[in-house]
């Protein structure tokens, strides 16, 4: 095997923070393909460069998604990277493993490709980095036979993924491990086979600690909540006092409904003026805990910068049962991607779909009514489409107002 | 030998398997945690139960070899059971109090690094860069080596006013939630594409690569059967290089990173945030990014001096307005600060108040 000069990348195996290039040199002791990754590294620190080509169209029979094409500028140089596909294997809900698990995919992958990995993507798929193209087949029957199977890629549903929810936190809402894995299970034809317009990603954290960031990352983002009261320990409001928390300047004042009193006794809470933003309940676990009815919010739209700007989801459900076997849900997910498909050109995000045609569009499209719970404030301008049905909406309303002698606004 | 079976849409595997005993009999049964120190933290159930965690760093890149070493530090101390967190984590689930001790010391005997947990500086979450992506302009990997070498204090023991999630992103496609971080590097091209005419109609769709732009800079070049960028509306995304690789756009000397900050994705407090532009451009500088690093530890020291107790970056510089971070930091104020592409009607100052 040759032996690459690496002086610079070398520099990142000092320091105390775990060290990638120490990764890809242990997998280059014994696989050809991890090595010339190494120089090829190297090469791009040197030069400031990379050199991978576009993804080039490779795949397992049957499905169009799961592995993603890359290649090299330099193959002639760096042969075990001419090749050096990713593929993408469907991570289980939560991220949670057995050591028996994760060996037998190591093993396969050792056999197999170059025996880097990430562990995760950004998506939330275990990453398979660098394997050719003749390795596929046999790499999909290893791992499918023994009961995993590939993610999304390129225009279809991403990989769902989920907080750790009910698994080990005591402020989920929902069941995030569950939906996940039945959502992923429902939509398992969405994910291999792209048939839409770009890609959707969908994304559950149990309360608005989004701890998978869904609101900034995904098309739909699906954020656990309550309707009841917070319950109040207090006892352990008084143990957070007595060590030494000041519940007035860290409790009370930041709190953004201003809904917390504490007369130096008691916390009392307004629920009713409560918006759920959960920072008394995180700082006060022991104290405060949520309780009542649960479910979701539903938001849409976020994505990252490109093409024309980062966008945060909107609410477009502000509460919604989640409970199995998730029929709704479900349904309003097969309805965002109908209106998606009628009017998505090809590379639109639903969110960049949704401000070309308008909420109006999107929200009749999937039968949900306006409401002040989807909105920061209404609209500044007087620029606005008026329906004949709408119309003939307000004249009614006006008629009936004669009637009765009773304005309705 | 002959290969085993396919199966095809079996989906992942069932996670219940995965649980330890713990978590299946205190499922959606917790009761409240306690961080202990930046390295471990308790959960306990209503039925009583505990379940110590303990988190170590991972470079995201890992080999086999090193899975199987989590492995096998799971088999011996936690009966086999552990999971990886949506930063990159590792964590040690174990439901024996008397295994947490050891297997702390069995970690940091062999090097693994603890912490991450509550009001500090967890993993960061980044991209491929030049390991193994086609539009990185920087290497994520590198960046995030540098910086966490420099911040590490921040992660195994020093507390600061609340977390501070760091972001890398090799292009601004920024895959993961750079734009909604405390503190994120952007890598940016600074340059127009230039077009390899010759193969323009063998390899691109001409409204495709119209369309991806998103200031409307490219248009057709009927007579090299190509299109061409207008300079003055190019603000390099690279986007068109993405749906068109004879558009080059890569630069060793010119590309570089940017630094924002002030995002966030809760809801705690106030509503999430996206990132702002505070640092419009910093050379590339492998292996180490000097600058990069620099700039990094110097905000985070601003904050960790400046910010009321649970404050989030962001949160912060909404408090004391971002004249004042400007001031507080010393960082120049330039142009590229001033929104003019999407935003700037909302990001303008519209009123004679504020501070010198």
């Amino acid at each position: 095997m040759k032996k690459y000069d690496t002086p610079l990348i070398d520099e990142l195996e000092k320091g105390p923070w775990p060290s990638f290039v120490t990764e890809m040199k242990k997998a280059a002791k014994n696989n050809e393909m991890a090595n010339d990754a190494v120089g090829h590294l190297e090469k791009c620190f040197k030069t400031k460069v990379g050199y991978w080509k576009h993804g080039g169209i490779v795949g397992v029979l049957g499905y169009g998604g799961g592995v993603i094409g890359r290649y090299s500028e330099i193959g002639d140089e760096f042969p075990g990277v001419a090749h050096f596909h990713t593929v993408r294997i469907n991570q289980p809900s939560g991220f949670f493993y057995t050591s028996a698990a994760l060996r037998e995919i190591c093993d396969i992958w050792d056999k197999y490709g170059s025996g880097l990995t990430n562990v995760h993507g950004s998506t939330g798929d275990l990453v398979l980095l660098g394997t050719k193209t003749e390795a596929l087949e046999a790499i999909f029957a290893e791992y499918s036979s023994r009961g995993w199977d590939l993610g999304g890629s390129g225009s279809a549903l991403r990989t769902p993924s989920c907080c750790i929810g009910p698994g080990r936190c005591e402020w989920s809402n929902y069941d995030t491990l569950d939906l996940s894995y039945a959502l992923t299970q429902e939509f398992q034809d969405e994910i291999h086979r792209p048939t839409f317009a770009y890609k959707f990603k969908i994304k559950m954290s149990g309360c608005a600690c989004d701890c998978v960031a869904s609101l900034a990352r995904a098309d739909m983002s699906i954020i656990g909540t309550w309707k009841g009261k917070i319950e109040v320990n207090q006892d352990e409001v008084k143990n957070y006092a007595k060590n030494g928390m000041d519940i007035n300047a860290e409790i009370v004042n930041m709190c953004p409904t201003q809904c917390i009193s504490y007369d130096g006794k008691a916390l009392k809470i307004n629920d009713a003026e409560c918006s759920r933003c959960m920072h008394c309940i995180t700082r006060m676990t022991k104290a405060l805990r949520p309780s009542g009815e649960r479910g979701a919010t539903i938001c849409i739209g976020s994505k990252a910068p490109i093409v024309v700007g980062s966008l945060l989801s909107w609410v477009i459900v502000p509460f919604i049962k989640v409970e199995p076997p998730y029929t709704e849900l479900k349904d309003l997910v097969r309805k965002i991607w109908e209106w998606w498909d009628d009017n998505a050109k090809p590379r639109e995000r639903i969110g960049e779909v949704i401000e070309m045609k308008g909420m109006r569009s999107f929200l009749e499209g999937i039968g949900q009514s306006p409401i002040p719970q989807q909105i920061k404030e209404p609209r500044k301008d007087p620029f606005m489409f008026y329906t004949e049905d709408d119309m003939a909406a307000f004249k009614a309303k006006e008629a009936e107002e004669k009637k009765t002698g009773k304005f309705k606004f | 030998m002959a290969l085993p079976q396919r199966k095809t849409d079996i989906g992942p595997p069932h996670y219940k398997q995965f649980l330890p005993p713990v978590i299946q009999k205190n499922y959606g049964k917790w009761k409240y945690h306690e961080i202990t120190d930046p390295g471990l933290m308790v959960h306990v159930g209503e039925s009583g139960d505990k379940l110590w965690t303990v988190r170590v760093a991972s470079p995201r890149i890992l080999s086999t070899a090193t899975i199987r070493e989590h492995c096998d530090l799971a088999d011996k101390y936690c009966g086999g059971f552990f999971r990886y967190t949506t930063r990159n984590n590792v964590e040690f689930l174990v439901s024996d109090e008397k295994q947490v001790e050891p297997l702390r010391k069995d970690l940091t005997k062999r090097g693994f690094k603890m912490g991450g947990i509550g009001s500090g500086i967890s993993n960061v979450v980044h991209t491929q860069g030049w390991v193994h992506c086609h539009s990185a302009c920087t290497d994520a990997s590198g960046l995030v080596k540098s910086m966490m070498d420099e911040l590490m204090p921040y992660f195994e023991s020093k507390r600061l006013p609340n977390k501070v999630r760091l972001a890398v992103a090799c292009c601004v496609n920024m895959c993961g939630a750079v734009h909604c971080s405390d503190i994120a590097v952007v890598a940016v091209h600074t340059k127009v594409p230039t077009i390899a005419h010759e193969n323009f109609k063998n390899m691109c769709e001409l409204p495709t690569v119209i369309g991806s732009c998103p200031t409307r800079a490219i248009s057709p070049d009927p007579a090299n059967k190509s299109v061409k960028i207008n300079a003055e509306k190019c603000m390099y995304c690279g986007n068109c290089f993405t749906v068109c690789p004879p558009i080059s756009i890569k630069d060793p000397e010119r590309d570089g990173v940017a630094i924002v900050v002030g995002g966030k994705v809760n809801s705690l407090r106030s509503n999430p945030k996206f990132s702002k532009l505070v640092i419009p451009y910093i050379s590339n500088e492998p292996p180490r990014w000097p600058k990069v690093v620099a700039a990094i530890k110097h905000i985070v020291e601003v904050y960790a001096k400046n910010a009321r107790k649970h404050e989030r970056v962001g949160e912060w510089i909404e408090r004391i307005g971002w004249e004042r971070f400007f001031s507080l930091t010393g960082i120049d104020f330039t142009f590229q600060c001033i929104d003019d592409f999407t935003f700037m009607r909302d990001t303008m100052r519209t009123s004679s108040t504020f501070k010198w």
